[in-house]
């Protein structure tokens, strides 16, 4: 036994050698991620290991903190009604934005990318431009405005149906915040895929006609995706991220909080519990528990991924 | 010339048109809400109270922004201090984040050190973790280094956003190591190389990751730990005007034209320079 634990050891020792020489040969490397490393270890990691740990708490922001263990996520889970529906909203939402969004992303970048130069580079603004534009959506409140002055009821009148409460009939609001969020989705990873579109080697091409590739959907296949691999997971980390923090939509159109809970989401609930309520470790479960939930579509997503172009 | 010309080989007519066809058709439906936002503008305030509600505006009108400048020149400190904090902060925040996160980035996407995979998946991960709670922990400590009602509590963060880093990793995995070996042997410093041949050859990256930090800067009303009037940020100027309602409705629509147009100009100039240096560059494995 003993000498299996001091050849374990002895191994372990070893392999920290190697390691450090590695470490010690490849300084340029330290040096050059350093500046980097230092400010997110500070603004980033270490706010979140504290809001891991506040999880745990009950935290007021005014008291110092009170370690009461579990309590929190029994209560989300057991007792709180309203988180039960904002994670079934959010899964609803995120379930529809998040895969249409990736997909439409990809699919406009790529039909964009068949269009003559002057005309692609007008193509690009105009779909790309809703996301660039802030709080333009607001203007959906406009559109879809529950009085007759909204565009939409203005329209449905004309042909003899009576107004919606679109922002406020529970019946219909999950709709419209579908329709401006998905407006919206084309973000940053439609961005990446026309940049990362332009990159892809025009040889590439030319030699799979020659091998005969006939149309744009397998050449689509064979050559444009794998060789888009990198774009793609980064598209697909911004659609999940996109797709599960929606809050602010259905918040500006709908009000806070929306009439019978039916736009609450995830990220709604805990800055409810995070600014109205002060209850910082409640909030700081219900961030937890959504971190979770995306680090799983992650994985499930890259392991896709893998399959793309084989 | 007609303007649909088969340009490759294995591509049939039907489906180019079907392409046209289907870009207009979406096209228009993203373009729109944004014509009507910019007509909002320009409009009278009985036009945007009319009914039946218009899109376009019938009798264009700069009362609207008049009205956003007197509104303005009344706030307690000059109304150019709030677009300089915002100029500001954007300008600083998209330089800083662009070198830090390229280095970082490059030797990520170009070196097997030990701890760097583990590192970048860290970046990863972090993205996944929801902004809004860490920020009473942020707070804490911006207030440890004594950075609350600064600039630097704006920018610096910015910095080490994680999505930059990820986006110029992942183009940066795309230039052939040959490249950086001939350069070696050329004689060339870690620092040459990075300067002089990985960025030029992502400059299509970089101009995204311009856009992505503008985009976030400028929108940002900063408002966590800033206090002073003097530091306070345009979004946040406007916020307060648009919370005028009715009143304001006019002038609320001009702020919205404001805050779109800036981010929407930048994105137009960094995105015809990428469609450019793609053409251009020809560096290939």
């Amino acid at each position: 036994m003993g000498n299996i634990l001091s050849l374990y050891f002895r191994r372990k020792k070893r392999n920290m050698k190697i390691a450090w020489k590695k470490a010690k040969a490849s300084k340029n490397c330290y040096l050059f991620i350093l500046p980097y490393a230092l400010l997110f270890t500070v603004f980033f990691i270490l706010p979140i290991c504290m809001s891991l740990v506040l999880s745990f708490t009950y935290y007021n922001v005014l008291e110092p903190a009170e370690f009461i263990g579990i309590t929190n996520y029994k209560n989300l889970i057991l007792a709180d009604d309203v988180f039960l529906t904002a994670v079934k909203n959010t899964f609803v939402l995120a379930g529809i934005i998040g895969p249409v969004g990736y997909i439409a992303s990809f699919l406009f970048a790529w039909l964009i990318n068949e269009l003559p130069r002057y005309l692609k580079a007008i193509a690009i603004v105009c779909f790309y431009a809703p996301s660039i534009s802030g709080a333009a959506f607001t203007i959906w409140q406009m559109i879809f405005s529950n009085d007759a002055y909204g565009w939409v009821n203005s329209l449905i009148q004309e042909f003899g149906m009576d107004p919606v409460l679109w922002l406020s009939n529970p019946e219909y609001m999950l709709t419209v915040v579908v329709i401006v969020s998905l407006w919206m989705s084309l973000g940053s990873g439609f961005l990446a895929f026309v940049a990362g579109l332009q990159g892809v080697d025009r040889a590439q091409y030319e030699a799979a006609y020659v091998d005969g590739v006939k149309n744009r959907w397998q050449e689509l296949w064979y050559i444009t995706l794998p060789s888009m691999k990198p774009m793609l997971l980064f598209g697909a980390i911004n659609s999940i991220t996109a797709a599960f923090n929606v809050a602010d939509v259905p918040e500006l159109l709908c009000g806070f909080p929306s009439t019978d809970y039916a736009v609450h989401t995830v990220v709604s609930h805990l800055k409810d519990y995070g600014s109205l309520r002060f209850e910082m470790g409640y909030a700081s479960a219900v961030a937890t528990i959504l971190f979770l939930a995306m680090l799983f579509c992650n994985k499930l997503v890259q392991a896709l991924l893998r399959r793309v172009g084989n | 010339m007609s303007i649909i010309k088969r340009r490759q080989p294995n591509r049939s007519r039907a489906g180019d048109i079907g392409v046209y066809l289907v870009l207009i058709m979406f096209g228009s439906v993203m373009v729109l809400p944004l014509i009507y936002a910019t007509c909002q503008a320009f409009k009278p305030l009985d036009e945007i109270y009319k009914f039946p509600p218009t899109i376009l505006v019938r009798n264009p009108t700069l009362d609207n922004f008049s009205d956003l400048f007197v509104t303005m020149s009344q706030s307690w400190v000059p109304f150019t201090r709030y677009i300089f904090n915002t100029v500001f902060i954007t300008a600083v925040g998209t330089v800083g984040q662009l070198l830090i996160a390229s280095m970082g980035a490059y030797v990520l996407a170009k070196y097997d050190f030990p701890g760097g995979r583990k590192f970048f998946t860290l970046i990863t991960t972090a993205l996944m973790f929801n902004g809004y709670v860490t920020s009473i922990p942020s707070y804490l400590i911006m207030a440890k280094i004594g950075w609350v009602d600064s600039y630097l509590a704006a920018f610096v963060p910015a910095f080490a956003a994680p999505m930059g880093i990820f986006l110029m990793k992942q183009f940066m995995e795309g230039i052939p190591d040959a490249l950086l070996e001939a350069a070696k042997i050329d004689g060339a410093k870690e620092w040459g190389i990075f300067t002089k041949i990985v960025m030029p050859n992502v400059k299509p990256a970089w101009l995204t990751l311009i856009i992505f930090s503008v985009q976030g800067l400028w929108n940002n009303p900063q408002s966590t730990y800033i206090y002073s009037e003097e530091l306070k940020t345009l979004p946040y100027a406007l916020q307060q005007i648009t919370a005028g309602g009715v009143a304001r409705a006019g002038a609320g629509a001009a702020v919205t034209l404001v805050m779109m147009i800036v981010p929407i100009g930048i994105f137009i100039f960094s995105e015809s320079n990428i469609l450019e240096t793609m053409a251009s560059s020809g560096i290939k494995d």
